[in-house]
């Protein structure tokens, strides 16, 4: 039975981080219908650019964390305007292979300037972060990627549901001519989500890379797993992509401890397929989908 | 005795076969004709044997580029399991081979139809999926078969991998570049005839209507879901033969090559290369080899210079940096690819110095 609890819980907290990461996925996902094949390479970036900020900078940690947001969020908002932003209405394979090409791109990059080891960031996380239930430990990483998490999911609500922003970024996802009619700046919604979902896969990017430390491949593979998760969740729906996360990783963790190790990388990948077959919209997705 | 035929100054033709014809110009026949028997008779023996790697490497890669195309370009179903199944056709051929002992003539199209049977089944979200959903459906089997390929050890005998016996054909035995570039080349026009034939008759034409409107397809009678399945299944035969033959050439067959970027330099050649261009293929698989062992090239060189070296700079992750960049560049600038490039040279010298 401890055996059955460790399991849920590791399950549940890779989960998280899992729908942390799919999180600046779906937002993009959302607002201008590009799936991003360089979401893993974002969260690369994001580790990295921190942890030279903290350690060869040698910057406090809130200024370095801070930091790093904004220069994640610079970035997305620029890979939007100079890649993107001249794709618009083009077909669906351009866009993807963009984003495919961006991956190459980036990982290149990012092996040049930091290299493939592995990495690992300071340990500066509080130690009263450190939980004890019953028999159960949870880390303290665990426990800053639950309070992240939260917070972010609490701050999108609000933010799509009352900021003029969020509702531009809604009505853009809904019909993006209407929207256009309407006024809205299109263009102006694609760079801002393309800003914040950088900046939201930075974050999940240092909350990852103190878990497991920081190495380029570990990552974008990360930025793979991905596709189930969101499938699973709902393309466009963001707190979807948390409760797919919490899914995939625990029957990640249940298929690790009981089937075969091996097989748990392969499992998101089945369900991912027999999600696609049998309810592509996913659980929280806007039903759309049109059957050929 | 007929008349030979160049290009016409407008638009004169009478009849469809005149848009069907593989050559409008006689010109054109001739030329490609010329460059088949230099390709056969001059090169294997001018090249040294570095380049006939590579110009083989070209070949096997341009056999699977053209089945992705059918898939990608004419069907418009974008696949990202393309190197799974190159590699479920080596490994078809390498079971068959040592395992079987099955000769090479059997083995390369027995692997090829095996393969258009897995692609076949893998394609089978495409009659629900369209889009972006069945670019997911194929990443996931992409995954699904590395899987397979490294966990089912009693057939593929995992990582340790297979070697594959030398093939033999018609008695004689096939080692060294030179003879296998006549067995890749051979396969290729063969292949390359077949593509250009199914393209351009009703098979071809369906996969493009479903392409250009997949509703209006089934409204005209077109039966969507079989010609889907089908078009995956053709695609899918092409990458298992180049496979097949690629197992052949490399004697060992490992897992490691058929992973999810060799399925991104399959669909890289298609988009460079031209989607809906069978020679676009071609041109794709050259740009992307030769950009490959060029910038290996530059790699090793910048290694070896001084600065380098003592700075400590690793440079191999310049290639996936430049890949990537020729990726982006082409979307970019030129996303018809090669083939548009060329047919506006083509274009440029014909109506010169009149050109428009």
């Amino acid at each position: 039975m401890d055996f059955f609890i460790q399991l849920l819980v590791n399950g549940l907290s890779v989960g998280f981080l899992y729908g942390l990461s799919a999180m600046g996925f779906v937002m993009i996902f959302k607002s201008s219908s590009v799936l991003n094949f360089a979401h893993g390479e974002l969260l690369a970036l994001g580790a990295f650019l921190f942890l030279t900020l903290a350690t060869v900078a040698q910057l406090p940690i809130a200024v370095a964390f801070l930091l790093t947001l904004t220069g994640c969020f610079v970035l997305g908002f620029l890979i939007e305007r100079f890649f993107l932003r001249p794709l618009i209405g083009e077909p669906l394979i351009y866009v993807i292979m963009l984003t495919v090409g961006l991956a190459a791109m980036l990982r290149g990059l990012l092996l040049l300037v930091w290299g493939g080891n592995l990495r690992t960031l300071p340990d500066f996380l509080p130690a009263w972060f450190d939980v004890q239930v019953g028999l159960v430990r949870i880390q303290p990483v665990y426990m800053t990627a639950f309070i992240v998490g939260i917070l972010f999911l609490v701050l999108f609500g609000l933010f799509f549901k009352y900021s003029a922003q969020g509702i531009y970024m809604r009505s853009v996802a809904d019909n993006q001519r209407a929207a256009l009619s309407l006024g809205v700046h299109v263009r102006r919604v694609f760079a801002l989500s393309w800003g914040i979902a950088a900046l939201v896969a930075g974050m999940s990017g240092i909350i990852l890379g103190i878990m497991n430390g920081i190495n380029v491949h570990d990552l974008s593979a990360v930025g793979l797993k991905v596709f189930p998760v969101v499938i699973l969740g709902g393309l466009n729906s963001i707190s979807g992509a948390v409760i797919a996360g919490l899914i995939i990783g625990v029957l990640e963790a249940f298929t690790g401890g009981y089937l075969s190790p091996s097989l748990r990388d392969v499992v998101p990948y089945i369900i991912l397929v027999f999600i696609l077959l049998v309810r592509p919209y996913g659980l929280f997705g806007l039903v759309e989908i049109e059957r050929v | 005795m007929k008349r030979l035929h160049f290009h016409p100054c407008g638009n004169y033709k009478t009849a469809y076969e005149d848009e069907l014809t593989l050559f409008s110009t006689d010109f054109g026949r001739v030329c490609s004709l010329a460059g088949i028997a230099a390709l056969f008779l001059v090169l294997p023996f001018v090249s040294p044997s570095y380049l006939l790697y590579v110009i083989n490497m070209i070949g096997i890669y341009a056999i699977a580029a053209i089945g992705l195309n059918i898939l990608v370009g004419y069907t418009g179903m974008i696949s990202l399991g393309h190197g799974a199944f190159f590699g479920v056709g080596a490994y078809a051929a390498a079971v068959l081979a040592a395992t079987l002992n099955v000769p090479f003539p059997v083995v390369v199209p027995a692997a090829g139809l095996i393969t258009a049977g897995v692609g076949m089944i893998f394609g089978i979200p495409s009659g629900r999926l369209k889009g972006l959903y069945l670019t997911i459906a194929t990443l996931a089997g992409q995954f699904i078969i590395e899987y397979v390929l490294v966990h089912w050890t009693e057939v593929t005998r995992g990582t340790e991998g297979i070697t594959v016996p030398a093939a033999s054909l018609f008695g004689l035995s096939l080692q060294g570049d030179r003879p296998f570039f006549y067995v890749i080349f051979l396969c290729l026009a063969g292949m390359l005839w077949i593509a250009v034939n199914i393209v351009r008759t009703r098979y071809g034409r369906a996969f493009i209507a479903i392409r250009d409107n997949d509703r209006a397809a089934e409204g005209m009678g077109i039966p969507v879901f079989r010609y889907k399945i089908l078009s995956f299944g053709i695609s899918s035969f092409y990458a298992g033969l180049a496979g097949a033959i690629w197992a052949y050439y490399m004697v060992s067959v490992t897992t490691e090559p058929f992973n999810l970027s060799l399925s991104v330099e399959y669909i890289a050649m298609v988009i460079i290369g031209g989607l809906g261009s069978i020679a676009g293929s071609i041109y794709g698989a050259v740009f992307i080899t030769v950009l490959n062992e060029s910038l290996r090239w530059l790699t090793d060189l910048l290694m070896n210079m001084g600065f380098v070296t003592q700075s400590g700079l690793n440079m191999a992750p310049l290639r996936e940096f430049a890949f990537g960049l020729a990726i982006v560049l082409f979307i970019l600038f030129e996303p018809r690819g090669l083939a548009e490039i060329w047919r506006i040279i083509r274009s440029s010298f014909r109506l010169w110095p009149f050109s428009y």
